[in-house]
This record gives C-alpha cells, structure tokens and sequence, in this order.
C-alpha cells in the first residue's frame, strides 16, 4: 500500500501550511494604486495629467484661502495688507456678513428673530422629514408658520394667532362635515375660516401693543434671509398645488380639467422672470395708487404658481406611471375619489414622484435669486447692489461669489442627500 | 422705442389713475416720509454703508429734499431700483423722486411724460488706456479694440465718434460693467469707453490705478438729473429749487458749517432771501422759512456734497470739469433767489 503510494509522496503535502498575508502588491492601498491609478499605460498618464491639474489648482487656490486677510476696513487696506502677496480679501464676508444674511434694513437688535426662526424651522420640519421622530412634535409643525412670521414680520402676535384661530375653526368643521361630503368640507372649512379671520382681524386691529416685537415691512427683508423665507415658503406651498393641479388635470370633469391644463400650459410658457417683472412693475398700474400690496407676497404668489405647474406635471407622471389596476382596485374596493387617491393612489404616486420633486424644489431655490433683477436685496442682490457698489468693496469679486455659491450649494445639497435618504426608505420592492 | 411707447402708454394710464389723488407734497407731508427711488447701487452716487445707511451723491439730493419738508435729512424711504423698473415705479407713484444717475434726454422727458427738475451731474462718455499703451488722445486710437456695453447709447455714441474722426476700431462687446473691468485688466481690449465718473469708479478699484489714464476727450453728452412726474408742477417747483438751493448756496459761499450763522447775521440780500431770514419764498413752495437752511444744514452746499461722496479726496477722485460753477468755467448755475 504504502509503495503505492511511495511514489507519489514528494507531491503531497501532509500538514496544512500556517496562512499567509497576501504579498504586498495584492491587497491594500498598493493594489487599489495599481489597479485604479496606474493599471496600463493610458491610465498611468491619464493620472498623471490629473494629478498636475489638480496640483495647479489647489496651488493657486490654498494660497489664496489660506493667505486670506479676514479684518481690514475696505478693499485699499486689503491689498496693502496683502502687499502683493497672494490672497483673498475675506474682509468683506466680517465685514458685511449681516447684510449677506440680512440685508441693509433689517433691524440690527432683531437680528436673534431670524436666526431663531431659522433654528425652529428644523424642530418644525423634523417630524415631517422624519419618520423616526415622536409625531408628538407635529404640534410645532403645525403652529411654526403662525410663529415664524411673528418673528420675521414682527408686530403683535394676536394677527398670527387670529390666523390660527381662524384655521382652528376652518379645521373642526371640515372634520365635522367632511364625513358626509368631502367637498362640503373643504369648502365650509374655508367658508367658516375666512369669517373667523375677518372678524378676528377687526377685532385685533386695535391691539397693536399685545407682546408686540418691532415691526419690520417686507421691503426691508434681505440677504440670504430672503432666499430662505422665500424658498420655504414656496416649496410648501407649491407641493399641494401642484398635487391639486395635477389631480385636477386627470378629473372627469371637463370644467376643471380644462383650468388646469390651462393654467399648467401657461405658466409653464412663461419664463419666471416675466411673472416677477409682473408681480413687481406692472401690477402697479392696475392697483390704485396708493395701494399697498405687500411686494414679498406679490412675489411669492408668482414664484408658488411657478413651481406649483412644474411640480404637477412631475406629479402626473407620477400618477401615469401607477398600473391602471391600482386604480381599479380602489374603485373595486368601494372607496370613493378622495379615499381612493388618499389611500391608495397619490402614496405610490408621490413615492415615484420624490426625485422630480426634489429637482424642482432645488431648482425653486435656486431661482430665488432671480429677484435680485426686480431690485430686492437678497443674497445676489446683496452682492451685485449695495456691497459691489460701495466704494470699500468695489472689485471684490471672488470671495463674494465664491460665498454664495458655498451657501447654495450647502442648502442644495442637504436636500438632495435627503431626498436620496428617503429613496430608500420608501423603498418596497426588495430584491 | 417699442418699449419706450409701450411705456409711456402704461405710464399715461398711470396719470389718469393717479389724477384724482392728492398733490404730492401733501402725500408726502401725511405720510412723514419722501419716497426716494435710488439705483440698487453705483459707486459714489448711491449705496447702503455698513450700517445699512444710504451714502452717495444722488442719496444726497434726497436726502436734501426729506430735510427742506421735514427738517430731517433721514426721513425718506431709500427705493433701490433697476435701469428697467425705475421708470414704472415713478409713473405709478411708487416713488415720489427719482434720484438715479438718470440722464436728461428728449424721449424721457417728452415720451415717457417725467419733468427733470434739472441736472446735478454734467456726465460724458470717455475712455480708458492702459498708460503703457503711451496714448495722450482719443484720436490716437486708430484700429484699438475698444470694450464696449452692448445696447447702449455709449456704443452708439463710440460709432458715431469714430467715424466722424475717420479712424478704425474694433468693438469687444460686454454685458456689464463688471465684466468691461476685468476684460479690460486681462488685457481683452486696449480701451475700455463708458461714462467718465463710470470710468473714474472703475478705476479707482485697480490694483494700481496710476497705470491707468482717462483721455481728455470727452465724446458725448450725459445730463444727469432727478426727475419727477409730469403733472404735479408744484412738487416739481419744491425740489427744482432745493437742487437749486444746493448750487447757489456754494455761489454764495454758504456751507453746512457756516449756514446758521449765516442766517442770522448775513449782510448779502440773496442769502438771506435763501436762507429765509427775509422774504416768503418758504412759503410760495408750500414749507417753512427755513427750508433751504436745512437741506443745506445737513447736507452741505452742492460742492460739499461732490466733495465728500466723488470729489478728488475720494477714492474716486472726479475733478470738478463741467461741474463747476459758472463763475469757475463749469455749468452750475442756479437762477437768482428773488
């Protein structure tokens, strides 16, 4: 037997050998090198040539940052400082940083109001961003409207609590009869609201001094401020118009149909820049002279109808993207319209809708910028007005720009990264 | 000129509509405040400070006008606007005073239905060269490439002068003046043209302005003026007479420094007539006697106020030239105060 096997013993081994690493050039930093960087000879000088493009930049960039002057009074001081030497002159973020953010008017005791509004408005949008917070802050949700504008606008806070009062009503009759009709629910909720608020209003009217924090006119809102109030409130309102519209554009009933589409097709057809010039020059021959008709609420009207036509149409495709049986199992259900698209329909919907949405909703952000042409002083506004203007600060040009793109983009980002998050949180087909 | 009929179309529908209303002084007055149409900002002229306080030369004249009505240079309401919208929120009362480097030509005056009250910078279109270039005239720059803003009255303007004094060049078209600036450094155009004090900003913003020159000639005519609407000839009248007030107060020799000592003990007729130690002229304006004291109290006289927003102490550096007074070879001249 064992000569049988004689033969052939110097071939097999009889113990295990220990583990060994793999050679150096196997695993770890050096093969991701070799593999990724310098596999064949294309790619090693494909490398190569990056890594020198991004050698002359950071070359002239980190300089620039790092040699940056953060504390001179205007631009002459900056460069005597700098006495030819690379660098920005960061002076003009300290030195205008209030108006990057506030804009000229706003008064500069106030300036905590904002800054808190801010602050509350993400314990306000947690809940519903979140599903993993207590639903019990929802109640913050609910009043961070009433209480942000108390804090921005200022004045005495019975006008925003009239408004909620007033919604407060509106509310517990449309609980009430939305039971036997929803139309008849929202409507009368509207009806019952609306009176609530006049007649709070009248009764308000004379209370000005009620914890009333000093009143600041619209006209004075500015800087990055401006982009937020703005952005804000435009996205949320423009989500459940653009919902209704795109609803509206797939009714049976041709009436409405037709003004949705109607409305959807031109406010689609028209740059936004045309509706701001609206808003902001030719309004003013129609109304009275005299008449004061808030220009901020003039210009979120036409930016919330903007973004309200794109996001209906991102909505209808994701309507049209729902197997028709999804339909037909809500009807077979005995569910009516509003149950059926409450239920069943818009969840799924809006589901495959969530990156158009985002799109626009980062889009709208961004184009409220475009304001600074209609001479409001937000962040670009800011920039290319007064600061530009200022004889300390003419000819500063990187450091202001390169600030507001560094702000737009953190805010655009922050949604984008969230918008993916909840991807795959709504993600239900498991593979 | 579309635009401009469109315009002026919109703005005469504007005037019907605001007919009916109350004289403007008397809104003014009710309302506490003047309502100031300013650029959203130009060098000089009109911009926030660090406080968020209005400076400039045009701001000024506002500024003049709020203190001649109500004694207080800061009760006016600073309304940036656009080159687009300033006219539409004049016509629509928006604005009461239009003070925004605006210059005086027929079609606004006529078509657009606005009254300049008159003119507080005598402006005009020139050029800029590097000194290396070693230009001493306009008329020197035979086949340069020019910077210029497209859809402009300067672009017109440069044509015009060119072929006139039959000589070539070549147009760089820019959009703004921001963008002629560094055009302009990098070496893009070996002149940049625009209006002068433009010019003189622009420069002053250089690393090393001294390498830079402007060239004596001087290719056009800019008027810059505030205006007010048409159809209020009394409210034209009060703010007329306070730039007025302004230029005569320098012929005179009354400062902010020196007015209220003037008022009381001045031996000159006209200035005590100007500064309502004798007479009614207060009065005939719809104010009190002491109107133009006050706007030149708090502003100073007209040379005070180019002194200390754009003169040659500035880092803008603008010579006097045309804005002169007439006794000094410029155009300043105010009517007599009689």
């Amino acid at each position: 037997m064992s000569d049988t096997h004689a033969a052939s013993v110097p071939y097999v081994r009889e113990s295990m050998l220990p583990q060994v690493e793999p050679p150096a050039t196997a695993k770890g930093p050096v093969k991701w090198v070799h593999q990724s960087l310098f596999s064949s000879i294309p790619y090693t000088i494909l490398t190569l040539v990056a890594l020198y493009v991004i050698f002359v930049i950071l070359s002239g960039f980190l300089p620039w940052l790092l040699g940056g002057v953060w504390n001179t009074g205007n631009i002459r001081e900056c460069r005597e400082v700098l006495d030819g030497a690379q660098g920005g002159c960061f002076s003009v973020l300290t030195d205008r940083w209030n108006q990057l953010l506030f804009g000229i008017a706003y008064p500069q005791d106030g300036y905590w109001r904002p800054t808190m509004a801010f602050i509350l408005l993400f314990v306000a949008a947690a809940p519903v961003l979140f599903g993993s917070v207590p639903r019990q802050l929802l109640i913050v949700t609910v009043l961070y409207p009433f209480l942000a504008f108390w804090l921005i606008w200022g004045g005495s806070i019975l006008v925003p609590l009239a408004a909620l009062l007033s919604f407060a009503i509106g509310y517990v009759v449309y609980s009430r009869l939305v039971k036997s009709s929803f139309a008849g629910g929202l409507f009368g909720g509207i009806a019952v609201g609306v009176v609530v608020w006049f007649v709070a209003g009248l009764m308000t009217s004379n209370l000005t001094d009620v914890l009333a924090l000093e009143e600041v006119a619209s006209r004075n809102m500015g800087g990055f401020m401006l982009n937020m109030i703005l952005g804000v409130i435009c996205v949320s309102l423009s989500l459940p118009l653009g919902i209704v519209l795109a609803l509206g554009r797939q009714s049976n009933l041709p009436i409405i149909r037709l003004i949705c589409v109607v409305f959807i097709e031109f406010i689609r057809g028209v740059p936004l820049i045309t509706l701001l010039f609206v808003a902001n020059v030719v309004l003013a021959y129609f109304l009275p002279p005299g008449t004061n008709f808030d220009l901020i609420l003039r210009v979120i009207i036409m930016i919330t109808m903007f973004a309200s036509a794109y996001i209906a149409e991102v909505i209808r495709g994701g309507l049209a993207a729902l197997p028709r049986g999804q339909y037909e199992a809500a009807d077979s259900l005995g569910l009516d319209y509003a149950q059926a698209m409450r239920l069943i329909i818009l969840p799924q919907a809006l589901k495959i809708s969530i990156p158009g949405i985002v799109n626009v909703a980062v889009g709208l952000f961004k184009d409220t910028t475009l304001v600074s042409i209609i001479s409001m002083f937000d962040l670009v506004g800011m920039i290319r007005g007064p600061i530009l203007a200022s004889t300390d600060w003419n000819g500063v040009y990187w450091e202001l720009w390169g600030f507001a793109a560094l702000l737009f983009f953190v805010v655009c980002y922050g949604i984008s990264q969230y918008s993916q998050w909840l991807e795959r949180q709504l993600q239900t087909d498991h593979h | 000129m579309n635009k401009s009929v469109f315009f002026g179309a919109l703005t005469v529908a504007g005037l019907t509509a605001g007919a009916a209303a109350a004289s403007t002084l008397d809104d003014v007055k009710a309302r506490g405040k003047l309502n100031c149409g300013v650029t959203t900002g130009l060098v000089g002229f009109a911009a926030p400070n660090a406080n968020g306080e209005w400076e400039g030369f045009d701001v000024a004249v506002c500024r003049a006008v709020a203190a001649a009505i109500f004694a207080d240079p800061n009760a006016v309401e600073f309304i940036p606007t656009t080159g687009k919208t300033r006219f539409t929120a004049l016509a629509s009362g928006e604005i009461d005073f239009l003070a925004r480097n605006t210059t005086w030509t027929f079609s606004r005056d006529v078509d657009l239905k606005f009254d300049f009250i008159g003119v507080n910078y005598y402006d005009g279109q020139g050029f800029m060269v590097p000194k290396a270039l070693g230009v001493s005239s306009a008329k020197d720059l035979d086949g340069a490439t020019v910077c210029i803003q497209t859809g402009t009255t300067t672009e017109l303007n440069l044509a015009d002068f060119f072929r006139a004094n039959n000589i070539s060049y070549e147009p760089v078209p820019i959009e703004t003046n921001a963008e002629g600036q560094q055009q302009y450094l990098a070496g893009a155009c070996d002149t940049y043209t625009t209006d002068a004090s433009g010019l003189a900003a622009t420069r002053a913003t250089f690393e090393t302005p001294g390498d830079h020159i402007i060239l004596p000639e001087i290719i056009s005519k800019e008027p810059l003026g505030p205006l007010v609407r048409h159809g209020d000839n009394d409210w034209g009248d009060l703010t007329r007479w306070v730039l007025y007030a302004l230029i005569a107060a320098e012929e005179l020799g009354v400062t902010s420094a020196n007015v209220e000592e003037m008022a009381t003990n001045t031996t000159n007729p006209e200035v005590a007539r100007l500064l309502g130690a004798e007479g009614t002229l207060g009065e005939m304006l719809g104010l009190d006697a002491g109107w133009a004291k006050n706007a030149i109290a708090s502003q100073g006289n007209y040379g005070e106020i180019f002194a200390k927003n754009i003169g040659e102490e500035t880092p803008i550096g603008l010579a006097r030239g045309l804005n002169a007074q007439w006794t000094d070879g410029g155009l300043m001249y105010a009517p007599p105060f009689r």
